[in-house]
């Protein structure tokens, strides 16, 4: 059995990390490309969300290197999240692939569903064993997302350009060597460090920008044309409201992002009080929250179509005018190009800089 | 105080409760004229851009109330109708989205009761109890006699409907999507006509189809002329429970025609972005193709031209109709 799930982001990390401590052979889906995206848009239903037409190259691309279980994540909605999987899985039969198809359901559905799930990738497994390998490997995908998220606030101060993207594949690999719970504690110090030691320059006047949006676009960099890094380059400060650990822990505590669930939903409240699916309640609050940090602003990434994003972007403009924040929202679809958005982005910056009355430092 | 119903969305589905509870409430009510030319370009000017069309068309109503002058507009927040199932997510949203705009529109405030029984059934009835009591301060009495004689007039609705009505011939509204000639029923073929109502039902966004398809031949099947418990049954055979109720009614009339052979072809309109709709489709079309039944998908936005439509489905009433001559010969 050669298991495989859909490219996001550093996903494949913890999926490597969580395979190989239960025995699975993983096989990691290629890096996606223009012909991933290509063979999701030519397959995938016409006005389906992005992801979903990636997950479909992704698919593709690793039933060709060799897999032959499909693994995705499920839900119950009301986001189109959570029906992904049946889709994908038909639209592959359709297409005359062979291979075993497996949903991940969430655990609020039943334990032991959840667990008959890795146990049939990995036979024999007990749940005492799948309890202690979720943990552990767990707390090293924490460890991921802490360097990640330190990275996007120190590119901002790097001195040489590319520093710190260099430093974080450093920190990364020293944290993927971590095994035991002893390993993983030393590991994160040292990878930390690594990415601490980037040479900085504290006195940079920075902006100050928060990324809200689809679970997705803010996790994949190749769906969002690299724009976190692009932005850091800039000199712009980023922090970031969706995290994979955060969004997998049942106590929705957000410890990487740093503010709970509930007050993102009570800050949310006044504008949209009710949970839409996917982020779309989780954008408003955040951005309410970004704002009232002071924050210069606020940019929003989301598929085109995304339900949940575009009742959050229809409400947008009272918090722009509420709280004085200027929030640019980019939707992206297989036809959107990079230089377009880079463009919008630069305009809006320049909007931030002539707003803060100050000057950037050149990079 | 005059309330005003939009004549858009869920108002084809649920306009006879609505109305007869507010009239209950002691409340005059009024709704918006149909979907006009002036009702969609204003709202696709103040919505946002990725919206469906059928939302779109929503803020213009919204406006043509405020230019008549009510005193509040009932948009409910109908989160869900069942259990473990949601409605769509711009339902869900549907009063913050409106009452975003609300200020610059200057809309009158809004009447929002929160309906949501997907933990429990038969929660609508506390909450609308509840909306009835803290709204309008009536005695609890009279909102179980408001609600009871409302649950009546829905399901004398549902009733018309069942028999073959259209929620046109039975709603207050024009003559619109009433078809000129049509060919004898001997020759006609029946039809499924697949869609959210607020779409297919809605002459202006649809272009008339309804009527269109009945002077080309068309017998129509319409998903409310199957039992809505059929319906939700027939919609369980799909690999994975639905949890968006009105996409499951759509599967459940695909899976029931399809199986039961009641229709010689399908028509399914759906609007540009659809999220829900854009998924199930792969199934609908899956289904349809496994069982042959010829399906045409049509899908709608607001730069929809009338010519684009016409060709289209007179190319696969034609079609159908040729099968029935060849059918009828051969017999």
């Amino acid at each position: 059995m050669r298991v495989t799930a859909p490219q996001m982001g550093n996903l494949h990390l913890m999926l490597e990390d969580l395979f190989r401590r239960m025995g699975v052979d993983y096989v990691k889906p290629p890096p996606s490309s223009t012909r991933t995206l290509e063979l999701g848009a030519k397959y995938g239903p016409e006005f389906a969300c992005l992801p979903l037409k990636i997950n479909i190259g992704n698919f593709i691309e690793a039933l060709e290197a060799g897999a032959d279980t499909l693994v995705m994540a499920g839900g119950h909605g009301p986001c189109r999240f959570g029906y992904y999987g049946i889709v994908e899985e038909r639209i592959l039969r359709d297409l005359g692939y062979d291979f075993r198809f497996m949903m991940l359901e969430p655990f609020s559905d039943g334990a032991w569903a959840f667990y008959k799930t890795f146990e049939a990738l990995s036979p024999g497994l007990s749940i005492r064993k799948l309890w202690k390998i979720l943990k552990v490997s767990f707390a090293k995908a924490r460890a991921f997302d802490s360097l990640y998220k330190r990275a996007l606030e120190i590119r901002a101060y790097e001195v040489n350009r590319g520093d710190t993207t260099r430093a974080l594949k450093e920190a990364e690999a020293v944290m993927a060597a971590a095994d035991t719970r002893e390993e993983i504690e030393a590991a994160a110090a040292e990878s930390m460090a690594v990415i601490e030691a980037v040479d900085q320059d504290p006195g940079r006047d920075v902006l100050k920008v928060g990324i809200v949006g689809e679970f997705y676009l803010l996790l994949e960099p190749f769906s969002n044309f690299g724009l976190e890094e692009m932005l850091g380059h800039k000199g712009v400060y980023l922090e970031r409201s969706v995290w994979v650990t955060d969004w997998i822990a049942p106590h929705r505590k957000n410890i990487i992002f740093g503010y709970p669930h509930r007050l993102i939903e009570e800050k949310a409240a006044p504008y949209l009080d009710q949970n839409v699916g996917g982020e779309g309640r989780e954008t408003v609050g955040t951005t309410v929250i970004f704002a009232e940090r002071g924050f210069d602003g606020v940019i929003q990434l989301l598929p085109f179509g995304c339900m949940p994003e575009n009742i959050a972007t229809s409400i947008l403009p009272r918090v722009q005018q509420d709280h004085d924040i200027p929030v640019l929202t980019l939707t992206f679809d297989e036809q959107t190009g990079r230089a377009g958005m880079v463009t919008r982005v630069e305009a809006f910056l320049d909007l931030l800089k002539a707003r803060r009355g100050s000057r950037l430092q050149a990079v | 105080m005059r309330v005003g119903i939009p004549r858009s969305l869920l108002y084809y589905k649920y306009l006879p409760f609505w109305k007869t509870f507010l009239v209950q409430l002691g409340l005059d009510v009024e709704t918006s004229p149909l979907t006009n030319k002036q009702i969609l370009s204003r709202g696709v000017e103040v919505a946002e851009n990725e919206l469906c069309v059928p939302v779109k068309a929503f803020y213009g109503h919204c406006m043509a109330l405020r230019d008549r002058g009510v005193d509040a507009i009932f948009v409910p927040r109908v989160v869900s109708v069942e259990e473990r199932a949601y409605t769509c997510p711009k339902f869900l949203g549907l009063p913050d989205m409106i009452g975003a705009v609300a200020g610059d529109l200057e809309l009158p405030p809004l009447l929002s009761p929160r309906l949501n029984q997907r933990e429990k059934p038969r929660e609508f009835k506390h909450q609308l109890i509840e909306f009835a009591r803290e709204r309008f301060g009536l005695g609890r009495a009279a909102a179980v006699a408001a609600l009871e004689n409302a649950r009546l007039a829905q399901k004398h609705y549902q009733q018309g409907l069942l028999s073959g009505r259209k929620p046109l011939d039975l709603l207050p509204t024009s003559r619109f999507n009433v078809p000129r000639r049509r060919p004898p029923r001997s020759q006609r073929r029946r039809i499924g006509l697949l869609g959210h109502p607020y779409n297919i039902y809605d002459g202006y966004l649809t272009q008339n189809l309804i009527a269109r398809l009945e002077e080309m031949g068309a017998e129509l099947v319409l998903p409310e002329m199957t039992d809505h418990r059929l319906l939700m049954q027939a919609a369980t055979d799909v690999p994975k429970q639905l949890y968006w109720s009105y996409e499951k009614e759509i599967m459940g009339a695909v899976n029931i025609w399809t199986e039961k052979k009641m229709v010689d072809g399908i028509v399914y309109v759906l609007a540009f972005a659809c999220g829900p709709d854009s998924l199930i489709q792969v199934l609908i079309e899956h289904r349809a193709r496994e069982h042959r039944v010829p399906l045409m998908s049509i899908t709608i936005d607001e730069h929809s031209g009338e010519a684009g439509l016409v060709t289209r489905i007179e190319a696969f009433t034609d079609m159908l109709m040729r099968q029935g001559r060849k059918k009828r010969t051969a017999a």
